[in-house]
């Protein structure tokens, strides 16, 4: 065998060996990252802070936050459209529209949604006032209701502090500590 | 203002098979290769090793499917491909020894007890459903893993092999019980240190800006390494002894998060080694190879020479950037080239580039066994996973920087790579209990939590429910027993949640 073909050999080998390596990081790469976070224009009818940080849950969330619902394709489908673009019950969203996450949305499955300061919460608030798991967004019957998990500082639909699962129609406002979360939907 | 989206979850079994064809690429491309190299001739049983190998890391791949789909797709593949290249440099190191005459079938062993490990793998995947089963025999962990520790100390079974007494025969089979000691080693540490972690954790005076821990809480601390002490006294073995000491300060350091455990243990561990390279003359003439290498007299000495280690500088040398290839250099030259030094002969043969290849790989093995540790929700599981990962790593910086001349030379094997039954099958069972925990941790919420007895089910659960008024009140539908969605049946509910702010 010639010289060159071994040469080639030799080579090719280390290159197969970096392939290995470097497909390796490929595929962890996207783990680095955690939940990603897209910048969008501005709303129309959220009053926006100026420049208010959004702060996110732990990037090093174990799992996704959104539980599994295994439909963040079409949710995201669904906010593309914008305010106006609302789908039947299936692509409902929270908005969190005051408080420091403002601008936040969380696409909601057909799982229950905890909000709260505690890292495993599905919305994880950055707020001295909520509890660390604050309350409970939950479809039931085609609808979806809100529950207090025994906060301390109560949950407020409207202006009422409530005592049990509450229905939750779309563009109704629910107070959790210093946030106000909408559900669209 | 912004749109926060989770990563959807993939199972990664896709992505894994790939990378397996590419590690199982590696590993029958080297064996055919050293068939070029050594004889002009791709060996003509390059198929049904091929074959063989492939069988192999697929029917681990579809148990992986079958009993944990979401594991890290990457682990495996590195495995596999980094037990390829052992086997390939082995076959080739039995090569040159039968040239010269001392054929030993190195290579065809190591294949077998590569099929057993992986065999061994499937099991402990198939058997061990949930990891925190373990958490069950913290304390009988400890003492098999005191019992495997004091194994070759026995009078007829043990056998001091190079000085060292770390191995034990029975019939005509040879192991060496550390390596297994320290799977359970690092069961009994994480049991332990997950229940016992908040006293240690407790801030005692601080000294120098670092915060000490409190003085009564020194104890596990000391009697683990008096126990690695008593190792290197008795047994006259740095490298179990280094094991064992470094994978629990680590283990220490990932339950308490306190840098002066780790300052504590490496300042108790030097202190320990030079006592020890004074009085035992073994120890001692381990510094002197590693600090004098390339004194004429010390190189000549008879007994713990620095031949072994020079060679193997001077093969790595050879290598160059590049390597000499398969097959073409002569890692032979140095004494137990397929086992100890096996990182040198890999270095003569693919050079720099390759071996840090070789060592990427273990770097990303180790990433992900620390990733599980993140990902897993229990605190057993996260000390568990980053103490595995912990000790694969550690054991590759011992041995490669033995050889390099970082450290002193220490009588450790490189996992996966070298030569040897008992190293290949303990670190196969960490791979499977990485995979395991792995696959815990990268599961799609099994829910925050379950649903509390008297909180309403959600609708997926519930078909046909006749339609209700939009303002009832959800009332519970399920009967007591059923699981609700993402709260699986379980019977040992360790910290579920972990700690919460």
């Amino acid at each position: 065998m010639s010289e060159l073909t071994i040469t080639l050999l030799r080579l090719g080998y280390l290159a197969l060996l970096w392939v290995l390596v470097l497909s390796s990081i490929a595929v962890l790469r996207r783990d680095l990252y955690g939940t990603r976070i897209t910048k969008r224009r501005a709303r129309r009818q959220a009053p926006v802070p100026a420049g208010g940080p959004v702060a996110v849950g732990p990037s090093t969330a174990p799992t996704p936050v959104v539980g599994h619902q295994g439909r963040a394709g079409q949710g995201r489908a669904g906010q593309g459209r914008g305010a106006q673009g609302r789908g039947s019950q299936r692509s409902a969203r929270l908005v969190v529209t005051q408080g420091p996450l403002t601008g936040t949305i969380v696409p909601l499955g057909q799982s229950a949604v905890v909000v709260g300061r505690a890292p495993g919460c599905t919305l994880v608030l950055d707020d001295d006032y909520s509890s660390s798991k604050h309350a409970r967004i939950f479809p039931q019957a085609g609808q979806w209701f809100v529950e207090d998990l025994g906060s301390t500082n109560g949950t407020f639909v409207g202006d009422e502090r409530i005592d049990a699962p509450t229905p939750l129609p779309p563009g109704r406002s629910v107070r959790v500590g210093r946030s106000v979360i909408e559900l669209q939907g | 203002m912004a749109t926060v989206e989770p990563h959807r979850v993939r199972a990664g079994r896709g992505t894994e098979l790939l990378l397996l064809v590419l590690a199982l690429a590696i590993g029958v491309g080297a064996y055919a290769l050293v068939g070029l190299g050594t004889s002009d001739e791709v060996p003509p049983d390059v198929l049904g090793y091929g074959a063989g190998l492939a069988a192999l890391a697929v029917a681990l791949h579809l148990v992986l499917r079958w009993r944990a789909p979401y594991a890290d797709p990457v682990i495996l593949p590195a495995t596999v491909a980094l037990n390829g290249i052992g086997l390939a440099m082995i076959y080739r190191i039995d090569f040159a020894y039968e040239l010269r005459d001392k054929a030993n079938g190195f290579a065809g062993r190591q294949l077998m007890w590569t099929a057993i490990a992986v065999g061994l793998a499937a099991i402990v995947l198939v058997v061990l459903r949930d990891h925190r089963t373990l958490r069950r025999f913290t304390y009988t962990a400890m003492v098999v893993a005191l019992g495997l520790l004091a194994l070759p100390l026995m009078p007829v079974i043990g056998r001091s092999i190079n000085g060292a007494r770390i191995w034990v025969y029975f019939g005509g089979v040879g192991m060496q019980p550390a390596e297994f000691a320290k799977l359970a080693l690092a069961v009994f540490f994480a049991g332990y240190l997950v229940t016992h972690r908040d006293t240690l954790a407790l801030a005692g005076s601080k000294f120098l800006g670092l915060q000490l821990p409190r003085a009564r809480d020194l104890g596990p601390i000391l009697v683990v390494w008096a126990c690695s002490i008593a190792v290197l006294v008795l047994e006259k073995d740095l490298g179990t002894s280094l094991l064992i000491f470094g994978l629990f300060v680590a283990m220490l350091y990932l339950a308490t998060e306190r840098v002066s455990w780790v300052v504590i243990g490496l300042l108790m561990f030097v202190g320990g080694a030079m006592v020890a390279a004074t009085a035992f003359a073994h120890v001692g003439a381990r510094f002197d190879v590693w600090l004098h290498a390339l004194d004429p007299e010390i190189f000549d000495r008879a007994p713990g020479g620095s031949g072994q280690l020079v060679r193997g500088l001077f093969g790595m040398a050879s290598g160059g950037l590049f390597g000499t290839g398969w097959g073409d250099g002569r890692p032979d030259l140095v004494p137990y080239a397929e086992s100890d030094f096996i990182v040198a002969s890999l270095g003569e043969e693919l050079g720099l580039t390759g071996l840090l290849a070789i060592l990427m790989l273990y770097a990303v093995l180790t990433q992900r066994g620390m990733r599980a540790a993140i990902g897993v929700r229990d605190g057993f599981g996260k000390l568990l996973a980053g103490g595995l990962a912990f000790v694969v790593a550690w054991q590759c910086f011992v041995v490669v920087g033995g050889v390099t001349r970082l450290i002193p030379l220490t009588g450790l094997t490189t996992p996966f790579l070298a030569y040897g039954g008992s190293s290949l099958l303990a670190n196969w069972i960490i791979v499977a209990l990485l995979l395991r925990i792995s696959n815990d941790a990268r599961r799609p919420a099994p829910a925050a939590r379950g649903l509390r007895p008297d909180e309403p089910l959600p609708d997926d659960l519930l078909d046909d429910v006749p339609d209700e008024p939009d303002d009832a009140v959800p009332v519970r539908v399920s009967a007591r027993g059923e699981h609700p969605v993402g709260a699986e049946p379980d019977e040992h509910p360790t910290e579920r949640i972990g700690r919460l702010s």
